[in-house]
């Protein structure tokens, strides 16, 4: 299920600027715990955002990209109040869907 | 016919059952595959020979990083394409143990520029990519890494 992502949809002229903040620990598979053990790899590996049901944006993820993921990017033929959504799936299977509305 | 539209209509709701609660994927997070072979890479040349060959060095790459960062958990770095038709933008760590750190798909109408933030395990070139009518062109930059990142 995950964290509940933090997504900021702002219309700025003809474009709209998204940025996303992902609850995701991101473990490399490469750390070791107090105990000395390797924490098993668990990050994201894809997320995608759309805007009233139309793909904008796609990214895969490796290991390497930060714990609690930031994204931003923008897009153009969005408009107040649109519905933005942001999907991820992690390499345990697991994802979460959050939205927002252009403001 | 009256029965199989409530089948229909039960199986929709029961979809969107499942995505609400987690338990499906919906089919938007089904567009990109995520590509275990090129992410597992740990070779920068064999990361280069697996997305297509030689990477031109471009100007029309805009690669944005400080020079120094202090903490190699969180490097911020934006990449933007200045190229024509750039549907594919990537950011490779030379010295990080895969090198490959992560790749965008640009769809029409939006702008071929991200800003993200990845780890660095210590001093690297770090080379960002973009996809333009079809060919990768790129742009380094070295980033010194005081505190590495990749834990251990």
């Amino acid at each position: 299920m995950g964290m509940p992502m933090l997504i900021r949809a702002k219309q700025k002229g003809e474009n709209t600027e998204v940025k996303v903040l992902v609850k995701h620990d991101m473990e490399t598979g490469r750390r070791k715990d107090e105990a000395g053990n390797i924490v098993p790899a668990h990050f994201i590996k894809t997320i995608s955002a759309s805007c009233e049901g139309k793909i904008i944006f796609e990214g895969e993820l490796g290991p390497a990209v930060s714990k609690d993921p930031f994204l931003s990017f923008s897009f153009k033929n969005g408009k107040k109040g649109d519905k933005v959504s942001i999907t991820w799936v992690d390499n345990k299977d697991d994802s979460r869907t959050d939205e927002t509305k252009i403001r | 016919m009256n029965e199989r539209r409530r089948a229909i209509i039960k199986s929709l709701s029961v979809y969107s059952m499942a995505v609400a609660t987690g338990l499906m994927k919906p089919l938007s997070a089904l567009a990109v595959d995520w590509e275990k072979k090129v992410f597992e890479l740990s070779k920068l040349d064999d990361v280069i020979a697996a997305l297509g060959g030689n990477f031109q060095v471009s100007d029309g790459v805009v690669l944005v990083a400080s020079e120094i960062a202090e903490n190699g958990a969180v490097v911020p770095i934006s990449v933007e394409s200045k190229l024509p038709n750039t549907d594919k933008i990537a950011i490779l760590i030379e010295n990080n143990p895969n090198p490959l750190s992560a790749r965008f798909t640009i769809h029409d109408g939006t702008d071929p520029e991200v800003k993200t933030r990845v780890k660095m395990a210590g001093t690297s070139n770090v080379h960002a990519i973009a996809r333009s009518d079809g060919k990768w062109f790129m742009a380094t930059k070295e980033i010194k890494v005081t505190l590495g990142g990749c834990g251990g």
